[in-house]
C-alpha cells in the first residue's frame, strides 16, 4: 500500500519560502495515501496562478490546464474513469473570478470529485492584484486607493448551491486539513475545501498571525450541527466567513453518477467503442 | 424549367404560416410519407429566432432522382395566412397553385401568375373536432392536387397518432380524406402537370446532417457530450441525451460552451471519445481551449454548425463565415485539423473520421458543417456499417508499461519522428506524467529552455506533415482543360451541382471542387484544377470571400479567381450560381 511519501515526487515547487501552498500539497498527499490509494488511482487537475502549479507537485496523474477551468476538465476525467479519484485545485481568482461560473455549477452538479482552493485573497502570479476574496479597502497594485468591492463570501455561496460538502481549512493546520481532504475525497458527491492559504510576499494584511487571531474552529462551537444548513449559514455570517473545519455536509445527496439515468457504473474507459451490427441497423432504421 | 419532363421527375411544395401553429409538423408529415414511397426529398426550413408567431415556411423537393439543394421554384404553396403568399408567390411559377385556407379570405399577390384555390383547413378540421387537424386538411389537399392515394399515408399517421388511440388516427385520416374530396371538387379534378412520376418504394433513411453527425458520433464510439445549446447544433446534443445512456454514456448540458470544450478535453485526456458542438459564439468561446488541445496533444472534436454572424448575427440563417476562426483562432501555432463534410451521408463518415484522426494525431479537429446542412433535412443514401472504423492511434489500453524506479515520469512528449508521441491515459501503472498547457519537456514538466521550447514546437507542427485524408476534394472534373473550375465547401455542393448542366447546355466545359479538408490546406489537390481552368469561381456564404482568399494564398492564381458570396441569410439557389458564373463569360 501506497504511503504519503509514494505521493511526493521530484519536482522542486516554484513557491516563494513561507507559502501556504506546501502545507496543502502535503495534506493531499496524506489524505491520498490515507484514503488507500496508489499514484495512478489519482488525477490532480489544476488552474493557472501560483497555486495551480500544484499538479505538477504531486506523484499521480495530473493536469494543469488554463485559467479558471479546473473543474470542467475535472468533471471530465471523472465521467470518463468514475473509479479515479479526481481533485480540482486553484487559487481564489482561478474559482471565484475567471472561473465562478464553473464553480458554482460544479458544486450543483455534484460530480464526485474533491474541490480544493487555495485561497490567499491576493493575485500572487501577477505580483500583487486585488482577488474576489479581498478585503473592502484592500491596498493592491490595482487598487492603489484601497478596494471599494466587497469581497464574496464564498462559504454562503458555496451552501446557496446546494453544495454536499463544505469545508474550510488553514494551511497550518496540516492534521486537521488531511482529515478535511479525507473526508472530501470520501464524500459521494461534490466536495469543496476551501483552504487560507497565506501568500507571505503580496498579501502582507491577511498573514499567518492574522488567521490564527481571527479563525473560529467550528469543533469549539458546543452545539453545532454539521448537518444543519441554517445553523451553517447564519454561523459564517456570525464570524464573516473566519471558520475553520467542517462546515456542512448532506449525506442523503445523490451524485451525479448515481442520478444520471443510464450512466454506467464501470469506467467508460472499458467501453467497446465498435458498435454491434444488430444497434447500427436499429438505430438506422429509426429515421426510416 | 417548366412542364415537360421536369415537372413529372419532381416537385417542389412548400408550406407557410406563423411559427408554432404546426408548420414544421404539416412538412414533416408529408415528407415522411413521400419518402416512404421511394422519393428523394430535400427539405429546408425558414424560422426565426422566437418560439411563437412569425413567419415560417418548410419547403420541401420531391424528386425521383437525388436532390442536395433547394429548387428554385415552387409548384405549390399550402398557405395558412396572407402573409405566407404574400412573401413566398414570387417563388412558384405561372402554372404553379396556391392552396389556401378559406379562413382568412386569401387573395393573390399581384405578380404571380399561378393559380389560388380556397379550401376551408380550419372549418373542416373544426367540424372534425378540432382546428388544430388543419395540417392534416392542408396534407389531404396535396394529395388530391398530386393525385396520390390518401391510404398511402395511413402508415405514418398510424405511427404519429397511434399511441394517442385508434379514433385519433382515423379523425386525422378523415380529414386527409375531405381535404384531398374538397381539393379536387373544387379543382375539377386532378391537376395533370402537378402529377410525379412514381418513385422506386425502396426505403431510404430521412433524415437532416444533425442526425448524421450524431449517429456518426455514436458509431465512433463517443460516449461523453457536454454541450450548451444553441442553434442550429442543439439536435446533436437531443439524440445523443436520448441515445447514450443505451451504451452507458451520457451527456452533460454544461453552463458555457467554455466549460462544454475542456470537459470534453477532460474526457478525451482520460481515454473516453467525447464530443462538443456548437456554432459561431459557442466557438468563439472554445477558441482557449482549443489551444489547450492543441499544446497538451489532447484529442479534441468539435463539430461547428455555421450560422449567421458575427455575434448573434442571424441565428437561424444560413451563412459560412467561421471559416478564418476555426483555421486561425486560438492564440499561437498549433497543429489543427479542420474538415468539412459536404453531404449528409459524408457528415456520418467524417464525424467517425474526425475521431480517429483527433486521436491518430493528438490534435483538435473542427467539423465544420452549416445550417443548411446541419438542418436541411434531406433522403439519404444507406450508410454502410462495414465502413465504420476505429482507429485510435498511439494509444494502447492493452500494454504494460515497464517500471521506471526514480520516480520519474511516462514521456508522454517523446520527440519522435513522426511527431507523434506515446499515449497512456490515467490509472494506468507506470504511466504517471504530467500535462500542461504550459510549455513543457518530453515528462510534461514547465520548461522555458529555448531548445526545448524549438524541439517541442518542432515535433508537434510536424505531425500533419503527413496526415493521410480520404479525398480531401471532392471532385468532379471531366473536363482537361475547363473554362471554368467551380469551388465550394460544405451545402453548397447541391447547388453547385445543379448549375453545372446548365452552363454545360451553355457550351461551357466546367470542372467543380468542393473542398472537404480545410486545414492543413489541400494545396497539392487543388492546384492542378486551378491552373487548367481559364476561370475559377469561388461560391460561398459569406461577405469578404474567406475560402477564396484561403485558396488564392494556397495555390495562388489570385488574377482569374472570382468571388460568387451569398450573405442575405438565405441558400444559394442553384439558378443564382449559374447565372453569377454566367457573367463571368
Amino acid at each position: 500500500m501506497a504511503t504519503f511519501k509514494d505521493f511526493r515526487n521530484n519536482v522542486k515547487p516554484n513557491w516563494c519560502p513561507g507559502c501556504g501552498d506546501f502545507s496543502v500539497q502535503a495534506a493531499i498527499q496524506r489524505a491520498s495515501a490515507n484514503v488507500g490509494l496508489e499514484p495512478e488511482q489519482l488525477a490532480v487537475i489544476s488552474g493557472i496562478g501560483c497555486s495551480g502549479r500544484i499538479s505538477g507537485y504531486i506523484q499521480s496523474y495530473g493536469f494543469h490546464g488554463i485559467h479558471g477551468r479546473s473543474l470542467p476538465i475535472a468533471q471530465g476525467v471523472k465521467m470518463a474513469n468514475r473509479d479515479l479519484t479526481v481533485i480540482a485545485s486553484g487559487g481564489d481568482g482561478d474559482g471565484f473570478a475567471i472561473g465562478m461560473g464553473h464553480t458554482i455549477h460544479a458544486m450543483k452538479r455534484n460530480i464526485d470529485i474533491t474541490y480544493i482552493v487555495m485561497d490567499n485573497q491576493i493575485y500572487g502570479l501577477t505580483k500583487g492584484q486585488t482577488s474576489p476574496t479581498s478585503a473592502e479597502g484592500f491596498t493592491t497594485k490595482s487598487t492603489p486607493s484601497g478596494s471599494v468591492e466587497s469581497p464574496l463570501s464564498i462559504m454562503e455561496m458555496a451552501l446557496a448551491t446546494g453544495c454536499g460538502f463544505v469545508a474550510q481549512g488553514f494551511s497550518t493546520d496540516l492534521k486537521d486539513l488531511v482529515s478535511l481532504i479525507e473526508q472530501g475525497i470520501n464524500h459521494k458527491g461534490f466536495s469543496f475545501i476551501n483552504v487560507f492559504s497565506p501568500c507571505v510576499t503580496f498579501n502582507k494584511v491577511n498573514t499567518y498571525d492574522w488567521f490564527k487571531e481571527h479563525l473560529v474552529n467550528l469543533n469549539e462551537i458546543v452545539g453545532y450541527d454539521t448537518s444543519n444548513r441554517g445553523m451553517a449559514m447564519q454561523t459564517i455570517i456570525e464570524h464573516n466567513g473566519l471558520v475553520k473545519g467542517l462546515i456542512y455536509k448532506d449525506d442523503k445527496k445523490k451524485s451525479y453518477q448515481e442520478a444520471a439515468h443510464g450512466y454506467s457504473d464501470k469506467p467508460l474507459t472499458g467501453t467497446d467503442l465498435k458498435l454491434p451490427e444488430e444497434k447500427f441497423n436499429e438505430l438506422v432504421a429509426e429515421f426510416m | 424549367m417548366k412542364g415537360g419532363i421536369w415537372m413529372r421527375d419532381q416537385l417542389s411544395w412548400k408550406v407557410g404560416g406563423q411559427q408554432g401553429e404546426g408548420i414544421d409538423s404539416t412538412g414533416e408529415i408529408f415528407a415522411i410519407a413521400m419518402n416512404r414511397l421511394g422519393y428523394y426529398l430535400y427539405g429546408y426550413r425558414h424560422f426565426s429566432s422566437r418560439i411563437k408567431g412569425g413567419h415560417t415556411n418548410n419547403k420541401i423537393r420531391v424528386s425521383t432522382n437525388e436532390v442536395r439543394s433547394v429548387s428554385d421554384d415552387l409548384d405549390i404553396l399550402i398557405a395558412f395566412d396572407q402573409e405566407t403568399i404574400d412573401l413566398n408567390s414570387h417563388e412558384l411559377h405561372d402554372n404553379g397553385i396556391i392552396i389556401a385556407d378559406s379562413k382568412f379570405k386569401p387573395e393573390k399577390a399581384d405578380e404571380t401568375g399561378a393559380s389560388l384555390y380556397v379550401v376551408p383547413f380550419t372549418e373542416i378540421a373544426a367540424d372534425l373536432g378540432t382546428s388544430l387537424m388543419k395540417n392534416m386538411v392542408a396534407i389531404g389537399a396535396t394529395t388530391g392536387a398530386l393525385g396520390l392515394d390518401v391510404n398511402q399515408f395511413e402508415e405514418v399517421v398510424k405511427e404519429i397518432f397511434g399511441r394517442k388511440g385508434e379514433k385519433v388516427v382515423e379523425k386525422n385520416m378523415e380529414a386527409i380524406r375531405q381535404g384531398a374530396a374538397y381539393f379536387k371538387k373544387e379543382s375539377g379534378g386532378q391537376i395533370e402537370n402537378l402529377k410525379l412520376n412514381e418513385a422506386d418504394g425502396r426505403r431510404r433513411m430521412f433524415m437532416i446532417g444533425n442526425d448524421a453527425i450524431a449517429l456518426g458520433a455514436l458509431s465512433a464510439g463517443v460516449r461523453f457530450m457536454p454541450a450548451y445549446p444553441i442553434t442550429p447544433a442543439s439536435e446533436i446534443m437531443e439524440y445523443l441525451i436520448k441515445k447514450l445512456p443505451d451504451f452507458g454514456g451520457t451527456v452533460i448540458q454544461t453552463e458555457d460552451e467554455i466549460a462544454a470544450a475542456t470537459m470534453a478535453i477532460g474526457s478525451n485526456y482520460a481515454g473516453v471519445r467525447a464530443l462538443t458542438a456548437s456554432a459561431g459564439p459557442g466557438l468563439s468561446l472554445m477558441m482557449e481551449s482549443i489551444g489547450l488541445s492543441g499544446i497538451t496533444e489532447t484529442p479534441l472534436v468539435i463539430v461547428d454548425t455555421q450560422r449567421g454572424g458575427p455575434s448573434t448575427g442571424l441565428p437561424t440563417k444560413q451563412e459560412q463565415s467561421d471559416l478564418m476562426a476555426v483555421i486561425y483562432g486560438t492564440h499561437g501555432d498549433i497543429p489543427k485539423i479542420v474538415m468539412a463534410p459536404s453531404t449528409v451521408e459524408e457528415a456520418f463518415y467524417d464525424t467517425i473520421q474526425a475521431f480517429n484522426l483527433a486521436e491518430e494525431y493528438q490534435c483538435p479537429v473542427i467539423l465544420l458543417s452549416d445550417l443548411q446542412l446541419s438542418l436541411g433535412k434531406q433522403t439519404v443514401e444507406p450508410l454502410d456499417y462495414n465502413k465504420i472504423e476505429i482507429r485510435r492511434g498511439k494509444l494502447d489500453l492493452q500494454q504494460e508499461i515497464p517500471a521506471r524506479g526514480d520516480k520519474s515520469y511516462f514521456k508522454r512528449y517523446e520527440v519522435t519522428e513522426d511527431g507523434i508521441s506515446p499515449r497512456v491515459i490515467p490509472g494506468m501503472v507506470n504511466g504517471i506524467h504530467h500535462v500542461t498547457g504550459v510549455e513543457h519537456d518530453e515528462t510534461g514538466k514547465p520548461s522555458e529552455s529555448p531548445s526545448n521550447r524549438q524541439s517541442q514546437m518542432d515535433k508537434r507542427l510536424r505531425k500533419l506533415s503527413n496526415l493521410k485524408f480520404d479525398t480531401p476534394v471532392h471532385k468532379k472534373a471531366p473536363h482537361e482543360e475547363a473554362d471554368l473550375l467551380i469551388i465550394g465547401y460544405v451545402s453548397t455542393r447541391g447547388g453547385i451541382e445543379e448549375a453545372i448542366p446548365r452552363l454545360e447546355n451553355e457550351g461551357l466545359k466546367v470542372n467543380h471542387a468542393q473542398i472537404r479538408l480545410i486545414h492543413p490546406f489541400p494545396s497539392e489537390e487543388l492546384r492542378p484544377l486551378v491552373e487548367s481552368a481559364r476561370k475559377v469561381a469561388i461560391v460561398e456564404h459569406n461577405g469578404t470571400g474567406q475560402l477564396a482568399n484561403l485558396v488564392k494564398m494556397n495555390v495562388g492564381h489570385a488574377e482569374k479567381i472570382h468571388h460568387i458570396l451569398k450573405y442575405n441569410g438565405n441558400p444559394f439557389l442553384p439558378k443564382e450560381i449559374h447565372n453569377k458564373c454566367k457573367e463571368l463569360f
